[in-house]
């Protein structure tokens, strides 16, 4: 390959050669015809529609009309703003616990592992592999009330402690916004590791070892050098897991109790239990545009470009 | 790596600079802290495991009573678990066939071409995956109904090819922007024709992308359950039957699926490792 590499220039000349497959100006929109045709009829249209029923009166039973209904929206708004501010803070709150626990696990796998490097990694996606529902009740056992976790959590008192915040409520961590926010942040972990390490991966070491030769200490050399070439992937990592997490219902559901529904769970029974759509619809696009704002917001400020 | 570059400096320079001996505890500490997220990682795993061979008293398999093969020997004693993990099957096989077909060929336009409008095909194919799966599912949702398009299997498989479509582009995107269009070049001047380039040369080099996306597409499908549930009306997949099964009965037999699943897939990319190790040599 690399013997290629030196005798391409001479035979390609002055022009660059066409790549192959450039023949017509007209290829590449006939190569991406059927996959763009099916998101814009699957992916866009739907949204349009679902802004379009959010915008609707009437009922199930006797049809929707589209009349303009802005009150669609206050009226979820002033019903429904305790889930969707859970949505928000349970999501924002696991995001950050997720960075707590990554970040050391992409670290050791980036620079400690040594040949072990490449099974870690598969052991990071490993999870994926076993249902994502079956995963959360496995929770529901580990924090069962009687259970070592709880009995253990609860003698050294920070069961107390995060009692005291809110967290959880007297001697159990189920049924607490404590649960769901551990489900949270345990479900979306692997995708706040594999970009972190992709980011940590490609460092070179030598800017450490630069910084320890000019007396810099290990904490120093850590937040002046790793951690801002690491920002990248921490940015990458909070979109993987904030955005999911904002919308994920499986984990109140599971762990937690109607104190702890998230307006995922809203959603889910206004659309298919009480048959409301055109609440629920708004409430879908309160959602979306909320999610859409925070991470336009977020990435201006944390000014990283590598997005799309 | 660092380990051994730094060990031999830190234990002959010990005592004149502290920092040294600081940064080996650092090491140690990160790799202590790092394996406690690994072990968090996989709690839920082993439950998972070890609670297929639970034999539950009551209704639910939350609380281990006494080992047993019952729930290995008899998976598919439940005629609905059978049901739903055969459509789950179907439904991944059927979506990832559709959604790699169509991503692979979507990538190439993307990666090979310059043309106006690419910028918002990038925008157009990064978006669902930003998209929380509420709003999509919902969203697909009212389209169906607005289409009047009965809800069913072919409703999932419209909704799951659609998901899985901008993840296959994006794995496979990666894999041709890593192929030197040097070697393609290389077989054209050789005489060969664009049939026997695209057969003989460019396939081989990205089919490793392209298998790892269909994977990808495979295990989203299987896996998925929110999507899903706004658009399988009476339809029953695999996730859908836990979740209809963690309000009345929670059997072990699920967990067997879980851990054969987990089995499976990691058996997959034993294989995959060693095909890859094959063809490096």
């Amino acid at each position: 390959m690399t013997a290629m590499a030196h005798i391409a220039p001479a035979g390609g000349a002055a022009a660059p050669p066409p790549e192959p497959g450039r023949g017509n100006k007209l290829t590449p929109y006939f190569l991406l015809l059927p996959a763009g045709l099916a998101l814009a009829v699957f992916f866009v249209l739907p949204i349009l529609t679902l802004a379009n029923t959010s915008l609707q009166s009437g009922g199930y039973q006797e049809g929707y009309d589209f009349t303009w209904q802005f009150s669609n929206y206050w009226t979820v708004w002033t019903d429904y703003w305790p889930q969707f501010i859970r949505s928000f803070g349970y999501a924002a709150v696991a995001t950050i616990l997720t960075i707590l626990i990554a970040y050391p696990i992409a670290y050791m796998i980036a620079f400690k592992a040594g040949r072990w490097r490449s099974i870690l990694l598969v052991l990071v996606i490993a999870p994926f592999f076993t249902s994502f529902l079956i995963r959360t009740l496995a929770w529901k056992t580990i924090l069962a009330d009687n259970g070592v976790v709880v009995g253990f959590l609860d003698n050294i008192g920070l069961l107390g402690l995060t009692d005291l915040v809110g967290l959880t409520s007297g001697s159990r961590i189920l049924a607490t916004p404590l649960a769901v926010i551990l489900g949270l942040a345990y479900n979306f972990l692997p995708f706040m590791v594999l970009p972190l390490y992709a980011s940590l991966e490609k460092q070179d070491i030598s800017l450490l070892q630069a910084s320890g030769d000019l007396y810099a200490s290990a904490w120093q050399g850590f937040w002046k050098i790793t951690w801002p070439l690491s920002l990248p992937g921490v940015v990458s990592g909070t979109l993987l897991t904030f955005i999911p997490a904002a919308g994920d219902y499986v984990n109140a559901t599971f762990l937690g109790s109607t104190q702890e529904a998230m307006s995922g769970n809203v959603i889910d029974a206004l659309f298919l239990r009480i048959r409301n759509y055109s609440s629920a619809a708004a409430l879908s696009i309160s959602l979306m545009v909320a999610i859409v704002l925070l991470v336009i917001y977020y990435v201006r400020r944390a000014g990283t470009e590598e997005l799309v | 790596m660092t380990t051994t570059a730094t060990r031999p400096a830190a234990s002959s320079a010990e005592v004149s600079r502290p920092p040294k001996a600081g940064r080996w505890i650092k090491d140690h500490l990160v790799v202590f802290v790092g394996a406690l997220g690994m072990l968090f990682l996989f709690l839920p795993i082993f439950v998972v495991i070890v609670f297929s061979f639970n034999k539950p008293v009551g209704a639910f398999n939350y609380t281990w009573n006494e080992f047993s093969f019952d729930a290995w020997t008899g998976v598919f004693n439940n005629p609905s678990l059978r049901d739903s993990v055969l459509l789950s099957f179907k439904i991944a096989a059927l979506s990832t066939i559709a959604a790699t077909l169509l991503g692979t060929v979507a990538a190439f336009g993307l990666v090979r071409h310059r043309f106006k409008g690419r910028g918002f095909a990038n925008i157009l194919i990064f978006v669902p995956m930003a998209t929380p799966e509420v709003v999509v599912g919902s969203s697909l949702l009212v389209l169906f109904v607005n289409m009047r398009l009965p809800l069913g299997q072919t409703t999932i498989w419209i909704a799951h090819t659609m998901f899985c479509l901008s993840f296959v582009i994006v794995t496979v995107k990666a894999r041709l922007i890593g192929l030197d269009p040097r070697l393609e070049q290389a077989a054209q001047d050789l005489y060969a024709n664009r049939v026997q380039t695209f057969l003989e040369v460019t396939l081989p080099l990205i089919l490793p992308g392209v298998v790892s996306a269909a994977m990808l597409s495979f295990s989203l499908s299987f896996d998925d359950f929110i999507i899903t549930n706004f658009n399988s009306g009476s339809e029953v997949t695999f996730p859908m039957f836990v979740w209809g099964a963690s309000k009345k009965t929670l059997p072990p037999q699920i967990n067997v699926i879980g851990t054969a699943m987990l089995l499976i897939a990691l058996l997959f990319v034993v294989i995959g490792r060693i095909v890859s190790a094959r063809r490096a040599r």
